[in-house]
């Protein structure tokens, strides 16, 4: 077995990897390591060839592979090493990392700090359990955007989608763009999962009809998909008598969530989070193994790469000093609670002395509010929606006026904020 | 029309499923001329497939069944076959566990039923099977407890059998369906969409389609009544959950809803057992789900369906006599019905197939036992169940077992490779065999990794690999190809 160390590896090499290994390397870290499990750096922005990348990062309009291609050139200006088509099977507490690949066999790779950037998942048909027939032309919406875009084939000519997240709404257009028919957009909820700009240049501006509140009740055919059953669900979700509905097509896509791939981190004993499926960390995004950090979607799903970049910089910036200090003891600990129409706030746990950027999620849609951060900043929003990740940044002179152990971030009405003030 | 390929064989097996597979492989010891004939793209494919894996202990079945006769002997030849053929066989034990005292009187007579046939079985306090399985409903009684009794892939096993037939001398036809079957003198000849086939002897293991094939030949004195059960499949976290198989007190029709520990570990909760009027309903139903949550939470209340990655439906193949056929057709010499065999069917197949060979030398077919049978096929190399030290030794010798295809399940393309050059022909097919997209992505991220070894293995085009056989191909167009198609219109 081949013995290697590290001061940092990074386990993954798409957006959140990249941009982690950059700011270890720039922090001082002597040996930076990536080891990414595809045949090429990037990960799932490969396939990504619309555009719309980069606008807050670059202020340009860049696709998935050029987005990508930015942060591949600046690593190869470095001498960060890069394992290709190399597999982690292991990750201990202690920092060793067993992987795999051809070449080299089984690895033994100790690092002085590990950033996990092992991106997430597709949810699947089997976890929707959605009923009838089980043939070929199901296709989660990420997978069949390979298909397309990487491999070059198209799955079939008339789909039905069912839920509205980003890569649904994108291969929606894709699939219009190549000449296929996209027959519905189906949606449990009562408004669109992904970003509003998806909803309207991907679907409106295609006439391609998306149904709210409604599912996909059974699927038909024995060997391809021949058509679906989509039915109007109420409150509870369960499909309304009367609402059915046959709708003819030989491609079902999934855009139905994405799940942070964390089998690795729990089996080292990584703490997750039951809301984000991420890791629990604090605000240098090191989880409770030390000198074990965590960025970009295996933390939390975000919506757009420049902020999974931005948060993995501030990871690989931790990672790469812990690699130089060794253990830092870290100050006061302050608790992040998610209040009042928050589904969830990263980091969870904040020390006093950094400046501290929150990324949260809302749990339900709404207009002209407030969102309160613990009493040490208000920022004004006029639409918020769980779709759309809100970042708010606090500064450690804010941080000062913190009293207790824990901090509640809430939305709050304009008149609520106005009498606080 | 094209001439039909004509040919004539001592013994044909229509269908390929646990039964015919495990009757190939039995006749293969022999020196016959027999041919295997399936319908579908791979053998295993119908009921076998879907069934739920459990090597029965042999204390369930009525006195004087032939389920009784076959079931027990059945469970006591697992532990050689699977060695021999290198399948993944696990006696993880099973509980039949009583939640009442009218349940516990039950589970008393099935204690004397299976002490009676010399099954290996004992009743265990409440504190005992609490402490064997912690996670059970705290309130049972107590349970009945048969450490033999275990799980298997029945896929695996049904592909090893053919495998190991064919090394054998047994010869396979796939993707030819029976469509038409007569008598012409003391010969059967049997018709597919590309053969006529004459035979000696036809044993008839055609599962769902057993009365079909018996019809055809005119033989009309039994019905097959498909029963479909639903199952539901768990994520490898909740490999912990149990380690027996848990049974319910079984109900006058079925053996009720179990939770099943796969031999790969991970949960698996079903079936249902539904009569349906198709023979081929494989749908998967939102009231079949809750009654069998229903019923596997009332065994472990602590299952939780959002760990679940899979569902699957099979249709099994109960007789109208509601019993086995095991018997030479009373009405065509020669035709031998395995009929109507439902659960404990893949148990007792092996047995069943040992039978057979008593009933063909009884027959008077001469049976000269074959001096260079290879009892086992070639080791399957399983690259997350070795150590460090092994994986390391393995990827030296062939590099493709370095790159991991399947994430979820750690399946390497030296794996894969492997199946497709034993036999896989389909994504399916690699799937059943070696797990590569059983795991909690569901294909997501390796289907195309699969599709494209396959296409290079069998020399095939990309497009043209299915997911299981023709028909089922996942991709249907080129890029550009309706634009292209379009312009051209």
């Amino acid at each position: 077995m081949k013995v290697l160390t590290a001061d940092t590896a990074v386990i993954g090499g798409g957006p959140a990897g990249l941009a982690a290994a950059l700011t270890a390397k720039k922090q001082g870290a002597d040996k930076v390591l990536i080891i990414e499990r595809n045949n090429e750096l990037g990960g799932i922005l490969q396939q990504c060839i619309h555009h719309g990348f980069g606008l807050h990062r670059f202020k340009q309009e860049l696709s998935g592979p050029e987005y990508a291609q930015r942060f591949i050139d600046m690593v190869k200006k470095t001498d960060i090493e890069v394992l290709l088509e190399t597999m982690v099977s292991e990750l201990t507490p202690e920092r060793k990392i067993y992987a795999v690949n051809s070449r080299n066999g089984m690895m033994e790779i100790s690092a002085k700090a590990v950033v996990l950037a092992m991106g997430c998942r597709e949810r699947t048909r089997g976890a929707l359990r959605i009923p009838g027939t089980r043939p070929a032309g199901v296709f989660s919406a990420g997978t069949a955007q390979r298909f397309m875009n990487i491999d070059g084939y198209i799955p079939g000519k008339k789909a039905v989608i069912l839920g509205s997240g980003d890569i649904g709404l994108i291969m929606a257009r894709r699939f219009t763009l190549e000449g296929a028919r996209v027959e519905a957009v189906v949606e449990v909820l009562p408004y669109a999962a992904g970003l509003t700009r998806n909803v309207v240049q991907c679907l409106e501006d295609f006439h391609i009809p998306l149904y709210l509140r409604s599912t996909v009740i059974e699927v038909h055919g024995e060997d391809r998909v021949e058509g679906v059953t989509i039915a109007e669900v109420d409150e509870a979700w369960n499909p309304i008598a009367g609402t059915e509905r046959y709708i003819e097509c030989d491609t079902l896509l999934l855009s139905v969530g994405l799940i942070p791939e964390n089998e690795l981190s729990t089996q080292a004993g990584v703490a997750v989070d039951p809301v984000t499926n991420g890791p629990i960390v604090n605000e240098s995004l090191m989880t409770n193994i030390p000198g074990v950090f965590a960025c970009g979607n295996v933390l939390h799903v975000h919506d757009l790469v420049d902020n999974v970049s931005k948060e993995a910089e501030r990871a690989g910036r931790f990672a790469g000093r812990y690699a130089l200090e060794q253990g830092e003891d870290w100050k006061k600990r302050v608790k992040v609670i998610a209040g009042e129409n928050i589904r969830y706030v990263v980091p969870h746990e904040i020390g006093l002395d950094e400046p501290v950027e929150f990324f949260m999620r809302v749990q339900r849609p709404d207009e002209n509010v407030v969102i309160d951060v613990g009493g040490l900043r208000s920022v004004r929003q006029r639409s918020i929606r769980p779709s759309e990740m809100l970042n708010i940044t606090v500064t450690p002179e804010m941080l000062k006026n913190v009293t207790g152990d824990s901090i509640t971030v809430q939305v709050v009405t304009l008149k609520e904020a106005e009498v606080r003030a | 029309m094209i001439d039909k390929t004509r040919c004539s064989v001592q013994i044909a097996i229509v269908g390929g499923g646990i039964v015919g597979t495990s009757v190939a492989r039995e006749l293969s010891k022999y020196n016959l001329d027999v041919l295997l004939i399936e319908k579908e793209a791979e053998v295993g494919w119908g009921t076998t497939k879907a069934n739920s894996g459990i090597v029965h202990g042999g204390f369930h079945e009525v006195p004087g069944t032939l389920k009784a006769k076959y079931c027990f002997p059945g469970n006591q030849m697992f532990p050689q076959l699977c060695e021999e053929l290198d399948v993944s066989f696990k006696q993880n034990g099973i509980l039949m566990v009583a939640r009442n005292e009218e349940e516990m009187k039950t589970v008393e007579q099935y204690l004397e039923r299976g002490l009676e046939r010399g099954v290996n079985v004992r009743l265990l306090s409440r504190e005992e099977v609490l402490k064997l399985e912690p996670h059970l409903e705290p309130s049972i009684l107590g349970a009945l407890y048969a450490p033999e009794g275990g799980s298997v892939m029945p896929f695996e096993l049904a592909a090893a059998l053919m495998e190991n037939s064919i090394q054998n001398g047994v010869q396979l036809l796939t993707e030819n369906p029976v469509t038409n079957a007569w008598v012409e003198g003391d010969q059967k000849v049997l018709e597919t969409p590309a053969y006529i086939i004459k035979a000696q002897v036809v044993i008839n293991a055609a599962g769902l389609f057993a009365d079909d094939l018996a019809r055809m030949f005119g033989d009309d004195y039994f019905t097959i009544r498909p029963r479909k059960g639903e199952e539901y499949l768990f994520d490898m976290t909740t490999k912990d959950l149990v380690k027996s198989t848990i049974f319910p007190v079984p109900s006058t029709k079925s053996k009720g809803i179990l939770v099943i520990p796969t031999s790969e570990g991970n949960l698996m909760i079903g079936p249902t057992g539904d009569d349906v009027l198709e023979k081929e309903d494989l749908t998967t139903t939102t009231d079949g789900f809750s009654r069998i949550l229903e019923g596997a939470r009332s065994l472990v209340p602590s299952i939780d369906p959002r760990k679940i990655i899979a569902q699957f439906a099979g249709v099994r193949a109960a007789s109208s006599r509601h019993d086995f056929i095991v018997e030479f057709s009373p009405n065509i010499p020669g035709l031998l019905h395995l009929a109507g065999i439902e659960s404990p069917g893949l148990t007792a197949a092996p047995a069943i197939a040992a039978d057979v060979v008593q009933m063909m030398k009884d027959a008077g077919i001469k049976m000269e036992p074959k001096i260079d049978f290879e009892p086992r096929r070639r080791k399957v190399i399983r690259f997350h169940r070795l150590s460090r030290k092994e994986q390391d030794q393995v990827i030296k010798e062939n590099p493709a077992y370095g790159r991991v295809i399947c994430r979820c399940e750690t399946i390497t393309e030296g794996e894969i490779i492997d199946a497709v050059r034993r036999g896989a022909r389909t994504l399916d097919g690699v799937k059943f065999r070696v797990r590569a997209g059983a795991g909690r992505c569901q294909g997501g991220f390796c289907q195309p990794l699969v599709m494209e070894i396959i296409s290079r293995e069998l020399g095939i085009p990309f497009e043209q690999v299915t997911k299981r056989g023709t028909g089922s191909e996942q991709i249907r167009y080129a890029a550009k190809e309706l634009l292209t198609r379009e312009v051209e219109q």
